[in-house]
């Protein structure tokens, strides 16, 4: 079932939603927030585009397989740790640039981590949502 | 250092690369990184040879002691210029052998990740980091004999020797754990100092016992000895790689490795030499009874490794000089062999000597390196195979039982080197399948090379055993130790005695050869054995272990979900009753309890209707939007009281969840009310118990004080020791990202899981295999579409 409104509050509310996701993700470290949900909020994204104009459509507006996104999400947090190995330091040892970036604030690998949990919950969701609605729509 | 023996796991990335840029020499450019790692190893050898053993640590978990850290000595050098050299040259013969098949790049891939492994075990000085290691050679080992996965008895073979080492594995960790908890240290170079310690302590029986379990199963030693022959099912790189040169020495390295800690004991030697012996006898008895190339090699392997364990655990210098030299002339040898048996089968067609012979004018090249291959297999002097039987008899010679064993071993074995090299290429040339010609140069060059380098090494045995075999025996005695390698050690006592019994090992070995009729007889009349052996008990275990699955499926996962529910329901109170009961709890009200704004009343209020609304429901959907509103108002109530991390994610899980509630509700059937009303009456009850329950919980924690030493240490350095001023993040990506980590990985998993069963539909005509059990449908269909139970409660 195809509802006008939907469709057209869906074009207005995605971008919102993904811009949402990144502030999330940014501030957490300092503020409620955070990859984790971050990364939900993307899903819920993915999965009401998924809802209002298809399966196949969402999967072309996010480009990658989700199942990738998964992977990718998982190698960036694997990395993010791996990087203060190869420093010499402990494993997961968080490693920080030592000057604050403008609106992002300070970075380091803990930001990195969190960016690949976010991934991982963006593919995660994006994997069950769409596998789900598909099936449904068989 | 770290790059050398990691680097394979980059290649390994590269490979599939490789092979899809230039599809007909991605054997020798893989190759190439063996090649340069074999160098790097070789310009090692002068400095270890001195006496001096090269040592990196990288910090990877120091808070438990477990450290990237390598050290290489005698013993690692051995086996990494093996490793390394062996793994040109298969790279090589790899192209070659599979140079049609579209997977190439995958085989070139597992194989650079099964080196780099290995490289790890041999260098590894943490305990821990070779753990990993070694189970990343079980992995690969797994994946390469699965490499045919389209057939059944490739996939078997694979999981057959993925559990019998996996289990192995297990207890190997179970072993590492006591020792590192006895000697207060898991860097192996610490440990070794301290095995007077070790020998003295309770423990030290189960840890032996723990150790040779892991080393046992993965050398395939009696009674493990069954998956090593199964496992020739993976293509015969494969084979001449891991399952005869490589990985299957992993166990008696483990052994030679931790002889300075473990060994010298009564336990230690008798364990060793009787398991040792009676897989040299097992295995070289099985060997001359087939009739498969690729069978022959591997039982003659198996009892290759008796030999070296039955050496390690007489443990004399003679006999670890013995064992080391015997590693070195028997990868050489049989690595030769292995890839000849690939050649002959790949040209021919077929690999059973019955069907083989006289390929000597059809394939020269690949006859003359398998003769010459097969003298030193023999032990024909002047190759370095006749230099390890001579020590090796030499060191039992005080011994009448193991001089006994190895004299029948090494006869089978003579007989064994006939038949892969004397019947298949000399003789009336017969009919194969295949028009036998000349392997290609990628196909001949590994086996001319490992066979000569045979020969080379017992011409040249006095540098080698200056070179490479004096560290490594020094290393494994744990103390400086100059051995002496000649190929012509005279007639004169010990050494005479020796070369009495090598003429009698051939002599009879030639004979049998020609008596070879008698064998399949022998063959026939020990068969019933075979129903008494531990392949059987395998079989036993695995089909047992299925079955009680099954059983305990259909028990617990019933398909109904009501069941589900009330069984994790009553199984939480019962378990947490009886803690609560035996734990002397008390339970005190909070003082002010009725001390409730407004707003805070509204928040009870709504989920309490919203609960209410849920029960009466009469639809799935309006359930569902009941539902979410008692989820929302949780997420209120987080907010409310100081939570606002976990209130955004309960909000934004909320919503998911009500999502994914519309998409499986819609495929359900018409709703309806099946229950009786004694039905609803007891699951009534039962949510009333489990809500008191998590009440009681809730008080017992409020009641508890709140000043624990770890979250305050949490809120007072996360600002200052991780840059960041949310705690609860902070602990998430910092404080214990390792959790995350894996919680993330399981997450992955998890998703993975979800996807095929929804998507997995099983043509059934093909693979009759799959097992359509009652107890596991929808797993074609993802939610059952007929089912009408799921709802009655």
């Amino acid at each position: 079932m195809y509802s006008l409104i939907l469709a057209t509050a869906t074009r207005l509310l995605i971008p919102l939603m993904l811009i949402f996701s990144i502030f999330l993700l940014i501030r957490g470290h300092n503020e409620p927030g955070g990859g984790f949900v971050g990364g939900l909020v993307v899903g819920a994204a993915f999965t009401l585009y998924a809802a209002v104009y298809g399966v196949s459509q969402a999967q072309n507006a996010l480009r990658f397989d989700p199942k990738r996104i998964v992977a990718v999400g998982l190698l960036v947090a694997l990395v993010s740790g791996l990087l203060a190995f190869f420093q010499g330091l402990p494993l997961m040892t968080g490693l920080w640039y030592p000057q604050p970036l403008p609106v992002i604030g300070k970075v380091g690998t803990p930001l990195l981590f969190d960016v690949g949990v976010y991934l991982v919950v963006i593919g995660i969701t994006a994997t069950i949502m769409f596998t789900l609605f598909e099936v449904e729509g068989e | 250092m770290l790059t050398a023996v990691l680097s394979g796991f980059g290649g390994a990335i590269a490979a599939p690369w490789l092979h899809r840029l230039a599809p007909r020499h991605a054997g020798w450019l893989a190759a190439l990184l063996p090649f340069v790692l074999m160098i790097y190893f070789i310009s090692l050898v002068p400095t270890v040879a001195g006496g001096e053993a090269l040592r990196f640590s990288y910090a990877w978990v120091p808070g438990l002691g477990v450290n990237l850290s390598f050290r290489i000595d005698g013993l690692s050098l051995l086996f990494a210029l093996l490793i390394t050299g062996i793994g040109t040259l298969v790279l090589i013969y790899a192209g070659g052998y599979l140079a049609n098949d579209p997977m190439l790049g995958r085989m070139l891939t597992l194989l650079l990740i099964f080196m780099a492994a290995m490289l790890g075990i041999v260098t590894s000085d943490n305990l821990i980091g070779l753990f990993v290691f070694w189970e990343l050679t079980t992995i690969s080992s797994y994946l390469l004999i699965g490499y045919k996965h389209e057939y059944e008895k490739a996939r078997k073979a694979a999981l057959q020797s993925l559990l019998v080492t996996g289990i192995g594995g297990l207890a190997l960790l179970a072993g590492i754990v006591l020792l590192g908890q006895i000697t207060g240290t898991l860097e192996l170079s610490e440990m070794l100092k301290r095995g007077d310690t070790v020998r003295a302590h309770p423990l030290y029986s189960s840890i032996l016992a723990l150790v040779l379990f892991g080393a046992f199963t993965k050398s395939a030693q009696f009674p493990f000895h069954f998956w090593l022959p199964g496992a020739m099912e993976a293509p015969t790189p494969v084979s001449s790689y891991l399952h005869s040169a490589t990985m299957v020495k992993a166990g008696v390295f483990l052994l030679a490795r931790l002889n300075p800690v473990l060994g010298g004991t009564e336990a230690w030697q008798l364990l060793l030499t009787f398991f040792g012996s009676a897989t040299m006898i097992v295995g070289s008895f099985l060997a001359v009874q087939q009739t498969d190339l690729k069978r022959i090699l591997a039982y003659t392997t198996v009892s290759a490794l008796g030999t070296l364990v039955m050496l390690i655990g007489v443990g004399t210098d003679d006999a670890i000089k013995a064992a080391m030299v015997f590693t070195l002339g028997h990868a050489l040898y049989k690595g030769a062999l292995f890839q000849v048996t690939g050649s002959v089968d790949h040209e021919t067609g077929t690999r059973d000597i019955s069907h083989l012979g006289g390929l000597r004018t059809a394939m020269p090249i690949t006859a003359a390196a398998a003769m010459l291959a097969a003298l030193s297999m023999a032990g024909l002097p002047p190759m370095l195979g006749f230099i390890a039987k001579e020590v090796q008899y030499k060191a039992n010679l005080s011994e009448p039982i193991l001089i006994g064993v190895a004299l029948l071993t090494n006869i089978l074995t003579v007989v064994a080197a006939s038949f892969v090299s004397l019947r298949v290429f000399t003789g009336q040339p017969v009919h194969t399948p295949k028009h036998a010609h000349e392997a290609p140069l990628s196909m001949w060059l590994g086996p001319v090379a490992l066979a000569l380098g045979g020969l080379g090494a017992g011409l040249f045995s006095t540098q080698i055993g200056n070179l490479l075999i004096g560290p490594a025996t020094g290393s494994v005695l744990g103390k400086v130790k100059a051995v002496e390698l000649v190929l012509w050690a005279g007639i004169e006592g010990a050494a005479g005695q020796a070369l009495a019994l090598s003429g009698v090992t051939l002599l009879a070995g030639i004979g049998l050869y020609y008596a070879r009729s008698i064998f399949p007889r022998i063959a026939a009349a020990t068969a019933p054995l075979a129903a008494l052996g531990a392949e059987s008990w395998y079989h036993r275990t695995v089909s047992g272990m299925l079955l009680l699955a099954e059983r305990q499926t259909r028990i617990l996962q019933n398909g109904y979900l009501r069941f589900y529910i009330a069984l994790i329901i009553i199984t939480t109170l019962i378990l947490t009753s009886l803690m609560l009961l035996v734990g002397q709890v008390t339970i005190t009200m909070p003082q002010n309890w009725t001390d409730v704004r407004v707003y805070e009343l509204a928040v009870a209020l709504i989920i309490l209707s919203a609960t209410a609304f849920v029960l009466r429901a009469t639809s799935r959907m309006a359930a569902v939007v009941g539902l979410g509103f008692v989820g929302y108002g949780t997420a209120l109530t987080f907010l409310l009281f100081g939570g606002p991390d976990l209130a955004i994610t309960q909000f934004a899980v909320e919503t998911l969840s009500a999502i994914l509630f519309v998409l499986v509700v819609y495929r359900l059937p018409r709703f309806g009310n099946l229950s009786s009303v004694s039905a609803r009456l007891r699951s009534a009850a039962l949510a009333i118990a489990g809500g008191a329950l998590m009440t009681i919980l809730t008080l017992i924690a409020l009641a508890e004080p709140t000043e624990s030493r770890l979250s305050s240490f949490m809120a007072e350095n996360s600002q200052s020791l991780a840059n960041g001023r949310n705690v609860v993040n902070v602990i998430l990506v910092d404080f214990r990202s390792f959790d995350t980590l894996g919680e993330i990985t399981v997450l992955g998993v998890a998703a993975i899981g979800i996807y095929a069963l929804l998507k997995l539909v099983v043509p059934s005509e093909q693979e009759p295999r799959v097992e359509t059990d009652g107890s596991l449908d929808g797993k074609t269909e993802g939610v059952p579409r007929e089912r009408t139970e799921v709802i009655d409660a």
